[in-house]
């Protein structure tokens, strides 16, 4: 069995070679090299933009703005489609796109960027929610942009003549009558930073437009998803346009949904050329983040410490337009409140438009937001209730089976167990020692794995197959994991084996590629696709040797009527065929119906531990010891599994120790990896334990279900509960930098 | 923008190129070369994605010039296995799942080469003294840090 080893990544190889390509890579003869002249405003009007000192830059052919999309639809948004591709009359954030330079290179480009003279005209600028919701602030959007996909339906649309992006509310019981009758209520306020989730390599794309056909390289997550807004721009059947992600440099949700292939496209529209647009890292950070949250909770308990109610209010700074905001708050809001038994529950919370860069998914997606808030409440209450804080979680998890959330699956998983090898790995209730201190936090998340998944499993007639997938590989191993499930599926060896993916007109269609849907769901399209393709070749095995279809069945490669009556895949199809020639198509197809009709199709799981010291001094924090559960129900992989936990995690301690976007005034004062620090391998934990838990209760292939957010979503907790225990004093923003917790541990009004 | 003319070796190949004097190493070798097993990221010199060995020392080809390449000698990823067999270091990344997306992996090895012709059994301080200066986002480090001890081991077992 290929599956349950860890097979080396297929792609491994290549990688280390240099001999890897993404789309950072692709180049398309005759291709023009675009740049992008960014806002240099906040909020304004533009009066005029003068291109004429650009145009005299040799080897420039074109300085193209929204006036030159005529004809075209000229935004995108896969929700609500409010982002022009080029500023039209007005800029909503500094760094927003407002023309794009085409030139026959890089240099010609970049010079004659800086020669586009653009006027504006200020407009009040809000870039907090605070301000932004203030009577008084100025309206970011005041058209309905809302074109609709029905998938999306829990998300609810934007409140007229507000910045109120989106809204989302989940509420059952009576929260005010069960708090009145608590024994404990405890209140909490924290606030998450603004992130970027740096995917190393920087967001481009390559597009071509000829035979009306547009064909688009880029670093998309979603290949599907972008193709649709492109089709809109351009009024083009969903068969006119072809989307291709190759190997993607890192993705971590921030490459979901359409970002700057619609750049490269109106450029090769408009000049007949291929065009290529490569941001560098500053304008990949003025493309999308990720929200900040403002979050206020306060619990109630019984005295035994049971979860009577629990209220969240959640306010996300959601930026200048709304992508994939919608989605994030409305999973925020399904996700701060942990996996427990709440009889009384209102989590209700908004996004809100404001002047900076847009935020949309990244890894966990509302919930490390909501985690932090929720969690640390717990670790509070439990001091308040003088309780264990393992024992208050073991009191008030959900059990497998049990259903928290009413109309969402049942959960699928034993937190109480994933929680005992989590502190029984930390060694929770040991003597604790000065400056230091340990913590930990539980996280489920619904899934937002909306299940619409096809694949085809081609077999050849040597005995090789190819499997098709829409699904896009970005280092997550899905090429390596996707193929061991088929070489399972099918009986044969893993490197008979390859799969090819993410190609719009030849791949197969896959919603997206996130929510850690890939193993269940793919996975399961694939296992489908095997199965049908088996099922053909038993059909043709049965004619090949002359039995009943009754009689034949696949072992190992073979097909099998009976001890003396056997082929191998390979002498089936070239016989049925006649000659060395053919081949068996299977198709998998996976919808919201039979096991899958419940959402979310698996319960992702978050169960982590930190153990760090503090120093009083200088308010350096080390963690020495970090434990991730990977609660996947069967590892297919499991060296990838405990690959992807280790680095959820890694990006969960740069979100709570070091990472943080800030704006000071209009701008961003830190957009570059300079000043905005990600976890480095001196940062590194001494001790890592990143154990794995298999029950086979996933809904996917083998008992699999999704992995690799989880272990980041209750990192900020667990990180700022450890500090709280070892400073004595309750953090309520991360990151817990040196000097965030220097001011801990010496506030100013004690000075 | 007068090109300049650059005579150099690229992975043992001689070259001889007028460049652009604003043309960094980086674009030299993926642009004017085609050898785009060299990636890019941060363009500050801080994340070490573009990590070559210019006279067998380690530099950043995002802030180095590619005029200033002339008369030394450059290897890149491409240049590092032979005849089609990999480097010790390349086959234990392969080994150790020491990478995921791929796009750091280039500059990692680099770095690997240079530590282990420095230091050929460092100490596991030692390793991340080195590579402090090349971010990984996907693995979390750990699974780089064992590759790179264990392809010391390699190496020595290898050497006669």
């Amino acid at each position: 069995m290929s599956v349950g080893n860890s097979v080396p990544s297929v792609d491994a190889r290549v990688k280390t070679t240099g001999e890897a390509r993404y789309a950072l890579d692709a180049a398309v003869p005759g291709m023009l090299f675009a740049d992008i002249v960014r806002s240099t405003r906040a909020h304004a009007t533009i009066l005029d933009i003068d291109p004429s000192e650009a145009l005299t830059t040799p080897g420039v052919s074109a300085v193209i703005t929204a006036a030159d999309l005529d004809g075209l639809f000229p935004r995108f948004g896969h929700i609500i489609a409010d982002h022009p591709i080029l500023a039209i009359d007005r800029v909503r954030y500094y760094g927003e796109p407002v023309a794009l330079v085409l030139a026959d290179n890089r240099y010609a480009a970049a010079d004659a960027a800086d020669l586009v003279r653009v006027r504006y005209a200020d407009l009040p600028v809000v870039i907090e929610p605070e301000e932004a919701l203030a009577a008084e602030a100025p309206l970011l959007h005041d058209e309905d942009y809302s074109l609709g996909d029905r998938s999306f339906s829990e998300a609810q649309s934007a409140r007229p003549a507000t910045n109120v992006a989106h809204e989302a509310m989940l509420q059952w019981g009576d929260v005010e009558s069960a708090l009145e009758g608590a024994h404990v209520v405890v209140e909490t306020t924290t606030r998450y930073p603004m992130l970027y989730a740096y995917a190393m390599e920087p967001y481009n794309a390559i597009a071509s437009y000829d035979e009306g056909e547009l064909d688009v390289i880029s670093t998309a997550q979603h290949p599907f998803q972008v193709r649709e807004d492109l089709a809109r721009i351009f009024s083009l059947p969903l068969n006119g346009v072809r989307v291709r992600s190759p190997l993607l440099g890192g993705g971590y949700g921030s490459k979901s949904y359409t970002k700057v292939e619609p750049l490269a496209a109106v450029g090769a529209w408009i000049s007949g050329r291929p065009v290529k647009v490569a941001l560098d890292v500053e304008g990949a950070i003025h493309t999308t983040r990720a929200d900040s949250a403002l979050i206020w909770v306060r619990s109630g308990f019984d005295d035994k410490g049971t979860i009577v109610a629990r209220e969240f209010d959640i306010t996300l700074n959601t930026g200048a337009y709304a992508d994939n905001g919608t989605l994030v708050l409305t999973k925020c809001v399904h996700r701060c409140f942990g996996p427990y038994n709440i009889p009384n529950l209102r989590a209700s919370g908004r996004a809100v438009y404001t002047n900076t860069v847009p935020s949309s998914s990244y890894r966990g997606f509302g919930a490390p937001q909501g985690n932090l808030a929720g969690e640390v409440n717990m670790d509070q209450a439990a001091e308040r209730l003088g309780i264990d804080a393992a024992e208050l979680r073991r009191r008030n998890l959900v059990g497998p089976g049990e259903r928290h959330i009413p109309g969402k699956r049942a959960m699928d998983a034993d937190l109480r167990a994933d929680l005992e090898m989590v502190v029984k790995g930390l060694g929770w209730g040991g003597r604790p020692t000065a400056n230091h201190g340990i913590g930990f936090g539980c996280s489920a998340s619904d899934a937002g794995a909306f299940p619409v998944s096809t694949a085809q499993v081609r077999l050849f007639a040597d005995g090789s197959a190819l499997v098709l997938t829409g699904s896009t590989e970005m280092g997550q191993g899905s090429r390596t994991v996707l193929g061991q499930i088929a070489a399972t599926e099918l009986g044969i060896s893993v490197d008979r084996i390859r799969v090819k993916q993410s190609d719009t007109s030849l791949t197969p269609y896959e919603r997206t590629t996130g929510a850690s849907r890939t193993t269940t769901l793919t996975g399961l399209a694939v296992q489908r696709a095997c199965r049908d393709a088996l099922a053909k070749l038993v059909e043709m095995g049965a004619e090949v040797l002359d039995r009943d279809v009754e009689e034949v069945k696949t072992a190992e490669g073979d097909v099998v009527a009976g001890p003396d009556s056997r082929a191998s895949y390979e002498e089936v199809v070239q016989a049925w065929f006649g000659g060395r020639q053919g081949e068996v198509t299977g198709v998998g197809i996976v919808r919201r119906a039979g096991e899958l009709a419940e959402l979310p199709p698996f319960w992702e799981i978050g169960m982590v531990g930190v153990d760090v010291e503090v120093d009083p001094q200088t308010g350096v924090v080390t963690v020495h010891h970090l434990v991730t559960v990977g609660d996947v129900g069967y590892a297919i992989n499991p060296a990838m599994v405990e690959g992807q936990d280790l680095g959820a995690a890694t990006q969960g301690l740069g979100a709570a120790l070091s990472e943080e976007l800030i704006y000071d005034g209009p701008q961003l004062v830190n957009p570059n990896m300079v000043e905005y620090r990600v976890p480095r391998m001196g940062d590194m934990p001494a001790r890592i334990d990143t154990f794995i838990a298999e029950r086979g209760d996933g809904v996917g292939p083998f008992g699999a279900k999704g992995g690799g957010e989880g272990s980041l979503n209750p990192v900020g907790g667990a990180v700022a509960s450890a500090i709280a225990r070892a400073t004595g004093r309750w953090p309520t923003r991360l990151p817990l930098n040196s000097s965030a917790v220097w001011e801990l541990l010496n506030p100013p009004d004690e000075a | 923008m007068n090109p300049v003319g650059v005579v150099t070796q690229v992975n043992g190949r001689e070259i001889a190129r007028s460049v652009p004097a604003r043309m960094t190493l980086v674009e030299f070798l993926r642009d004017e070369l085609g050898l785009t097993g060299t990636k890019v990221s941060c363009e500050l010199q801080v994340c070490g994605v573009c990590t070559v060995l210019v006279d067998r020392k380690p530099v950043s080809s995002c802030a180095f010039l590619a005029v200033d390449i002339d008369g030394r000698e450059v290897t890149t990823i491409e240049g590092v296995a032979s005849d089609g067999k990999l480097h010790p270091i390349q086959q234990a990344f392969i080994d150790h799942f020491a990478l995921q997306c791929g796009f750091c992996t280039p500059g990692f090895v680099m770095m690997a080469v240079a530590l282990l012709e420095e230091v050929p059994q460092p100490t596991p301080e030692q390793v991340v003294s080195y590579l402090e200066g090349n971010i990984c986002r996907c693995t979390g480090y750990r699974s780089i840090l064992e590759a790179v001890l264990d392809a010391a081991d390699r190496l020595e077992r290898a050497s006669p």
